[in-house]
């Protein structure tokens, strides 16, 4: 008997879901094993973090205050690698718009918050972008290799960011912490009461979702972006500019990866801070592939890794095991989802 | 420019340069037989922990070398099954076993934060070590400088020199054509990653019981995305991976020298990563005016069925 793997005529997106499904369950099991292994009851384990993430209001407010940027970042991930273009770098933009942000806010804690807020938006969104743009030129002008050079660009923006916050823009009333002076109220944006969620950030998130997919489905830069994915030679006969693909996704991705960090400052932390954001750039590229580059999924998947998230600080706390196991599950989940995409696209077959 | 400096200098830069140098030299070969993998820092810093934990636990840093290396190895076999056997999206699986590293290493290291450990002396080289200022430069290191020196030769020989580095590159350049000439492509690209995720290994043992004996989580602090990027610039050849691993190392010479002068550290922080956009620039440049291009299979799966 030999093992052969074969194109399958089926596709079914059905069968996709269920791959989905199959790769979320089978990293739970596993990740069961290592919290076994490493003497925590994976029971009690799983409970705390279910119950951390969606078993309370309360829980469910947090779950969303962390889906928020993951949303953001998740969409704009999406159409990034529609089009094949590996930005990696939603954690260093997300950085740039809180910084640029932040800038804003502390420059001006005096103007009315009709004005800031959509300034600071503005702003974050343009501070984004312009990071995506950068390695967006290199890769389009110069054919270097995007996924490094948006890597090195996190790198960057976050030592930038604690540079600003040990250096020039350390607070004054903060006893010597990393952070910067709080931000006036004008420059803080409104909360649902009784949550930390600022509905704001959540209703553009919501109205991106419809807008990019829109964007990716019905408009023709859409249309342009997918050929592009599907392949640059055809995009070429059919007279696309690569140029051009390439500098939009990467200016929508870094822009809304830039509106995560503005809803982070101004929504939560009120301030500039090291720790603005927990991985949440790189958590976003899991939520882009297991949302399929679909907004609806992406939408579904960032409620859901937000919930991890939660219920990762939960285990933290509670148990004592380290942040990074979230981390764990991330790269478990990634390899059995394109592990199972070949399984829908392909069929085993035993020969003699 | 006082002697004295000169040799400090050039020792930061060797000390720095060697992780680099060896993650690349594992890269290369990956990429020559036609596969991506992206997954060197994940190898690297479970390297990393493997080296540290084994000698907190049993005094022995060579053994705790050894194991890590392969650790390493075993840990680049899941990509080598998702992207060789299964033919799987190599980036997406190479930043999976990135994660994956990143997580297991920080849970497995959790009680080893703060510990310090013996870690491995320097070994003077008989003769060559005595020479004034060259021997205190270069032939007073530890013996895993040494091993990372030597394998650039032994290294571009098999590659260029022998029929085992024929078998490699026509593997990763045209797999059909291997194939029908009766080269294992399979075998020979799980190989090549092999030998990449040990010499990945091997670089993150050298960060946690050589470069800074202790263990952080996340120690690795983006250097297997370096080696990624230094592997474009040496254009695929060990011998200019040297150069290039020892020209960031020089950065971090850099970086220790102005500290001093009042520059802030966090601007100085990004040197290195600035450097690895500069230098990925300049290798893509070259690479398209010497026409030397990728492995033409690079990041492509091999099937006997679809050619």
């Amino acid at each position: 008997m030999k093992l052969r793997i074969e194109r399958s005529p089926f596709y079914s997106r059905l069968k996709s879901i269920a791959v989905m499904f199959t790769s979320i369950i089978l990293a739970l099991a596993l990740v069961a094993v290592i919290f076994y292994l490493y003497g925590v009851n994976p029971l009690i384990a799983y409970g705390k973090i279910f119950r951390g993430a969606f078993g309370s209001p309360y829980a469910w407010s947090e779950t969303m205050v962390k889906a928020i940027p993951l949303l953001l970042c998740g969409l704009g991930l999406a159409v990034a690698f529609k089009a094949i273009i590996w930005n990696i770098g939603a954690e260093g933009q997300l950085l740039i718009g809180a910084i640029m942000a932040t800038w804003i806010a502390l420059s001006f804690p005096d103007i009315p918050s009709t004005l800031l807020i959509p300034l600071m938006f503005a702003l974050g969104f343009l501070g984004g972008a312009i990071w995506g743009l950068i390695p967006g030129l290199l890769k389009a002008k110069l054919g270097v290799d995007e996924i490094i050079t948006t890597l090195m660009m996190n790198y960057i923006a976050d030592n930038l960011l604690k540079h600003l916050v040990y250096g020039p823009w350390k607070g004054s009333e903060e006893w010597g912490f990393p952070y910067t002076n709080k931000f006036s109220y004008s420059a803080q944006l409104p909360r649902i009461p009784g949550t930390r969620i600022h509905y704001p950030t959540l209703l553009i998130g919501l109205i991106l979702t419809v807008s990019i997919y829109v964007l990716l489905m019905k408009s023709k830069w859409g249309y342009e972006i997918r050929v592009v994915g599907e392949s640059r030679e055809a995009a070429r006969y059919a007279g696309i500019s690569f140029t051009k693909i390439v500098l939009l996704v990467m200016v929508v991705s870094g822009g809304l990866a830039g509106l995560a960090g503005v809803g982070e400052v101004a929504g939560i932390q009120h301030r500039l801070r090291v720790g603005v954001s927990p991985g949440y750039g790189y958590t976003a590229i899991i939520v882009a592939w297991l949302g399929r580059l679909h907004p609806l999924g992406v939408l579904a998947s960032s409620i859901l890794f937000g919930g991890l998230m939660v219920g990762g600080d939960m285990i933290q706390v509670a148990m004592g095991l380290p942040f990074s196991v979230i981390n764990i599950f991330n790269g478990l989940i990634l390899l059995f989802i394109i592990g199972g995409e070949i399984l829908i696209r392909y069929r085993v077959i035993l020969t003699r | 420019m006082s002697v004295e400096f000169a040799v400090s200098a050039v020792r930061t830069t060797i000390k720095a340069g060697t992780p680099l140098l060896m993650g690349t030299l594992g890269e290369i070969y990956t990429e020559r037989s036609g596969v991506l993998n992206l997954g060197v820092e994940g190898m690297m810093i479970m390297g990393a922990i493997t080296a540290f934990s084994v000698t907190a636990n049993t005094n022995d840093p060579w053994l705790g070398v050894v194991l890590a290396a392969m650790v390493g190895g075993v840990f680049s076999l899941i990509h080598a099954f998702t992207s060789i056997t299964l033919r799987a999206n190599q980036i997406v699986s190479g930043l999976a076993l990135t994660m994956l590293g990143l997580g297991l290493s920080g849970l497995l290291g959790k009680p080893y934060v703060g510990m310090t450990i013996k870690r491995i002396k320097e070994t003077q080289l008989p003769f060559i070590g005595d020479i004034p200022v060259l021997g205190p430069m270069l032939f007073r290191h530890d013996p895993l400088v040494y091993i990372s020196m030597a394998l650039v030769p032994f290294m571009w020989f098999i590659l260029f020199k022998t029929k085992a580095g024929i078998n490699i590159r026509s593997v990763g350049e045209n797999p059909a054509a291997a194939d029908s000439l009766g080269v294992n492509v399979f075998m020979t690209r799980y190989i090549c990653v092999f030998v990449g995720g040990v010499l990945s290994g091997l670089a993150g043992a050298y960060l946690s019981v050589v470069y800074t004996p202790a263990w952080i989580e996340g120690m690795t602090a983006g250097r297997g995305w370096i080696v990624i990027a230094l592997t474009i610039f040496s254009m695929w050849s060990p011998t200019r991976a040297l150069m290039g691993a020892y020209l960031f190392g020089g950065v971090s010479a850099i970086q220790f020298n102005l500290q001093p002068l009042g520059v802030s550290v966090n601007i100085l922080n990004m040197l290195p990563y600035i450097a690895t956009v500069v230098a990925l620039l300049v290798g893509t440049r070259e690479t398209v005016r010497k026409r030397i291009g990728a492995p033409s299979a690079l990041g492509l799966p091999y099937s006997r069925e679809e050619k």
